[in-house]
């Protein structure tokens, strides 16, 4: 069609202004993607929850620790398929002040977990090898990466929460089933901690973190979940038992105002998109205010014009926008690099794509908005008359 | 169809412009009749309202009072997009500076009041070439503006204002910017396109050279005819 | 011969809207650069307020939060004998032996909303320990019983802490006497009750930390060494308070930091585009005029110098609307997690005279890079060429 040669020819008069343009738009485009992909990284825990399995923790907070003698109580709970437990170990491991060495460090029951887990997957002899021994561990393939772990490594942790040296020997490494799984964790042997604990701090041993639980149905959870708690309602380790995905959207919300400052970031970024945009886009129209005043003398309407500003508004948004998203991919690469465990999973997400997409779309309606407007009022005789 | 040979007929017609809060007048009822076939000149000093004469016989100005009929059709009461409708078909404009694209080919120039028509590639082809031809750019058809000389451009604004065959022609200042040779070739042409193609056409015009080709010369001065 | 400033700042305002465009991107990226910083800045600020000159923390060693240190009653015991802690009226030595956990509560905002808040036990010593702490509704606890005071961050965002409401944590109840102020820092975050009350509901047989006043401020090395070199007491650390919260907010403000400068400075990339779009056209627009100067007999410096002055100024007024726009910030709190201490904490955002001039070096910078280009380009356009150009 005539119009889009036209509107090709004239993008291409300024050919500096243009490329800066489309710079400026792809920088912007980028960025926004950058944001909102740390958004949806922030959340991933929630969507890679399992669909059945629920997480029972003592009521006050996750830090006080619920008896072991609850797993036999809640493996009779009518609804409950598997329970399996785990504790957070925490600790410290090499120079805490570096973002790579905070990396979750869990101590599981080996065979209940995994198969509460399955979307951790472990090569059957390694597993094998781990459960032989005491103070082995498992650890996530993207972390053995990350520190260079390999199988017969010893990892050194000092213990915070459960003071004293602790050393684990690395016997398997697992895979996570898809690109959503978290790949960074550190699985050891709950007995070998209980037994730890038994010895050095007396009184403190048969605690546990946190319970895991399959229910047979999916429907069936809330009422799990009630009758769970309503049989600890009253005791010393009262529960909260919810879906995980709850769970994990609990964690996520106690950081919703950083989440929120990030996502009003990247709308202050869809403004300057606008304004870069526009400010060329009323540049050129203005430059053409003559031609666009000889092409209505010579009977074309309005609505071409319209189309000739629009055209260049949006080639100009949407080539941006292409390129800004093709850097987004390398730029989410690199951070996810730079912070490996913080952010376990960090993929540009298709929502992304498709938000970004449409700002791009947006900004290029928008930006033509006025010098369209101006465009269609103006009168011939006038316009005929512009020195510009 | 026209009345008694009438082509175009400016019927008690007054023009005022508003500069921030002020009218000017400019056109202050004005009757003329121009007759099919007739080379009309329209002269007078600067702000005697001829160009603005100009541009409402040829559409792309209204009226504040009085009537513009051409070829039978009242202009004056037509809305926008019909107003330009009858523009692309009836009108062809040569303006003082040529106003090419400068971003499109001598032939793309002229192709693009065929744009407008429902005409196949081949045919619109046809008509840019035959236009481009009786102007004497036959050879010229890919060059950009800014390749070709002043007279050249002006020969290309002419090629375009032909192309579709419209009912009049109208010229504002067509050899303004021209050195006197080229001013000659010009008017030779416009004088062609009137005798051979008996094309009606009014041109406003400084120029008193130009003003001879003419069959009939009007003076205005202050917005009323002198003569 | 200098170009006059007239000339400058009236060619932006012939060009208003293009100029305003501009201006808008420059105050936009000028206002993030300025927001993060003064997050940042109100992050460490909330945490240095958080300590006090002469106060000293002890925790465990290797333990990085009061929440996984744990220190026994002997050795508390005996920390309180050094001679370098000041004794308060009553002749007692000035330490509050205090300790941490983390509650859930319902947050009023968001639905299902949970936040870590943290209770603090703490002993009589805690008020004259931390003066900038004030009940300004209700009354403070009383020692010896179930009652608590919150902190008006957390009194205004959750559930259950209004006056005479009762929290349920441990095995028992807790009435809430009154609510405090603590100059917006870190404990205005936290619930705090009486240290022996609170232990024996946790279940926690040990202190989490011990915090004492110094007698002598300087004598802060030598009290370390001595406790820390007591065989009894030497799975100790000893803190200046200040640096032990300026590190509990460490990992928060280089967060912050980090992505807050990733992002200004991609932005300002794109301001910086932006302006060099704006010059350029301005140039082009203006070439006959740059012409018409340069036959006049001003030299291709003065040129170059006006066009780079222009797009200074219009960064400079871009900056300026920026930094005003960030200063409003202030006005905002914002209350999240803490990442160093996995519990809740409200900072706001701080100004002050460095950011400020930082952000307005920085729109500088931005004009100067995006003019420098096109002015070079308008000091070398030929005159002749110029002047003939229309």
């Amino acid at each position: 069609m005539f119009i889009i040669r036209l509107v090709l020819k004239n993008t291409l008069r300024h050919k500096l202004r243009t490329l800066l343009t489309i710079l400026g738009v792809s920088i912007a485009v980028m960025s926004f993607g950058f944001m909102r992909t740390i958004v949806t990284a922030w959340s991933a825990g929630v969507e890679s929850s399992g669909e059945n399995r629920m997480i029972t923790r003592q009521s006050v907070s996750f830090i006080f620790p619920l008896p072991y003698s609850c797993l036999q109580q809640l493996q009779q709970i009518p609804g409950v398929s598997e329970v399996s437990y785990a504790n957070w170990f925490g600790g410290v491991y090499k120079d805490p002040a570096d973002f790579k060495n905070f990396f979750p460090r869990i101590a599981i029951d080996p065979e209940t977990y995994f198969s509460l887990y399955p979307e951790f997957i472990i090569p059957a002899d390694q597993f094998a090898e781990f459960k032989k021994e005491r103070n082995s561990c498992i650890v996530g393939a993207k972390l053995a990466r990350e520190q260079g772990f390999k199988i017969g490594d010893l990892i050194p942790v000092d213990g915070d929460i459960y003071p004293g040296k602790w050393e684990f020997v690395v016997r398997g490494i697992y895979r996570g089933k898809d690109e959503s799984t978290d790949e960074t964790q550190l699985f050891f042997h709950w007995d070998y901690l209980n037994e730890q604990v038994k010895i050095s701090q007396p009184g403190r041993e048969g605690q546990v973190g946190w319970y895991v639980l399959s229910v047979h149905n999916a429907a069936e959870m809330p009422r799990v979940a009630k009758a769970v708690d309503e049989r600890y309602k009253n005791s010393r380790s009262s529960t909260k038992t919810e879906t995980e995905r709850e769970f994990q959207q609990s964690f996520v919300s106690m950081s919703s105002a950083i989440i929120s400052s990030l996502e009003a970031v990247s709308y202050i970024i869809i403004g300057i998109i606008l304004l870069v945009l526009a400010n060329t886009i009323v540049m050129a129209a203005r430059e053409r205010t003559k031609e666009y005043a000889v092409l209505k003398t010579l009977g074309f309407s309005a609505g071409h014009v319209v189309g000739l500003i629009g055209g260049e508004s949006m080639l100009i948004a949407c080539s941006g926008c292409v390129i800004g998203l093709a850097m987004t991919f390398p730029m989410a690469m690199g951070f996810a690099k730079a912070f490996p465990t913080f952010f376990p999973v960090f993929n540009v997400e298709t929502i992304t794509i498709i938000l970004a997409v449409s700002v791009a779309l947006f900004a290029g309606v928008v930006a033509a908005l006025f010098p369209a407007a101006r465009a269609v009022r103006m009168r011939i005789v006038d316009g005929l008359r512009s020195i510009d | 169809m026209s009345q008694n040979g009438t082509m175009i007929k400016v019927d008690h017609v007054s023009k005022s412009y508003r500069r921030d809060s002020i009218e000017i007048p400019v056109l202050r009822d004005i009757s003329i009749d121009v007759p099919a076939g007739e080379f009309l000149a329209l002269m007078g000093p600067s702000g005697s309202g001829k160009t603005t004469l100009l541009n409402l016989i040829a559409g792309i100005d209204r009226p504040n009072a009085g009537k513009v009929v051409v070829n039978g059709t009242e202009i004056d009461s037509l809305g926008e997009s019909d107003l330009a409708r009858w523009r692309a078909r009836h009108v062809g404009f040569i303006f003082q500076f040529y106003n090419l694209l400068p971003v499109l080919t001598a032939f793309e120039n002229v192709e693009l009041p065929l744009l407008l028509t429902g005409l196949s590639r081949k045919e619109k082809r046809e008509h840019v070439e035959s236009a481009l031809n009786l102007v004497g750019l036959g050879d010229r058809i890919h060059h950009y503006p800014k390749q070709l000389s002043g007279g050249q451009e002006q020969r290309v604004a002419i090629a375009r204002a032909i192309v579709t065959d419209p009912t009049i022609l109208v010229a504002d200042e067509p050899t303004g910017d021209l050195d006197k040779i080229s001013a000659g070739e010009i008017m030779d042409l416009l004088d062609r396109l009137n005798k051979e193609f008996k094309k009606t056409i009014v041109m406003v015009t400084h120029d008193p050279r130009a003003a001879e080709k003419a069959h009939k010369q009007m003076h205005l001065d202050k917005g009323e005819l002198t003569t | 011969m200098k170009i006059p400033f007239s000339y400058t700042w009236r060619s932006l305002w012939a060009r208003r809207l293009t100029t305003t465009l501009t201006l808008g991107g420059i105050a936009l990226v000028v206002f993030v650069f300025a927001s993060v910083l003064m997050l940042a800045h109100g992050v460490e600020q909330t945490m240095i307020d958080t300590g006090g000159d002469d106060n000293v923390i002890v925790l465990r060693r290797s333990a990085n939060s009061e929440l996984v240190s744990q220190i026994d009653r002997d050795a508390a015991n005996l920390i309180r004998t050094n001679p370098g802690i000041a004794t308060g009226k009553d002749g007692k030595p000035v330490v509050s032996t205090e300790v941490v956990v983390i509650i859930n509560l319902e947050r009023k905002d968001i639905a299902n909303g949970m936040g870590n808040i943290s209770v603090r036990g703490v002993s009589p010593e805690a008020m004259p320990l931390r003066p900038q702490v004030r009940i300004v509704n209700g009354q403070m606890f009383r020692f010896g019983s179930h009652e608590i005071i919150i902190g008006t961050n957390i009194a205004n965002r959750y559930r259950g802490t209004g006056i005479g409401e009762q929290l349920r944590f441990g095995d028992a109840m807790w009435t809430v006497v009154g609510h405090f102020e603590a100059d917006g820092d870190g404990f205005e975050s936290e619930i705090w009750g009486d240290v022996e009350q609170l232990m024996p509901a946790f279940g926690r047989p040990v202190f989490s930390s011990l915090t004492l006043k110094l007698r002598d401020a300087s004598a802060f090395e030598d009290v370390k060494k001595l406790i820390e070199g007591d065989p009894r007491t030497q799975y100790t650390d000893l803190k200046r308070e200040k640096a032990y919260y300026s590190e509990q907010s460490k990992l928060m403000s280089d967060f912050i930091k980090i992505l807050g400068l990733v992002v200004t400075i991609i932005f300002s990339v794109g301001a910086v585009i932006g302006a060099m779009i704006t010059m350029y056209a301005a140039v082009a627009n203006r070439t006959v005029e740059i012409g018409t100067l340069r036959a006049l007999g001003f030299r291709r410096r003065s040129v170059l110098g006006a066009f780079l002055v222009e797009s200074v100024f219009l960064a400079i007024i871009g900056g300026a609307a920026g930094v005003a726009l960030a200063s409003l910030m202030s006005f905002v709190r914002i209350s999240t997690v803490n990442f160093g201490t996995f519990s809740e904490l409200a900072f706001g955002f701080t100004l002050s005279p460095s950011i400020i001039v930082s952000a307005m070096i920085f729109s500088m910078l931005m004009g100067i890079v995006g003019g420098f280009l096109p002015a070079v380009r308008a000091s070398r356009l030929n005159i002749i060429t110029a002047l003939r150009s229309s």
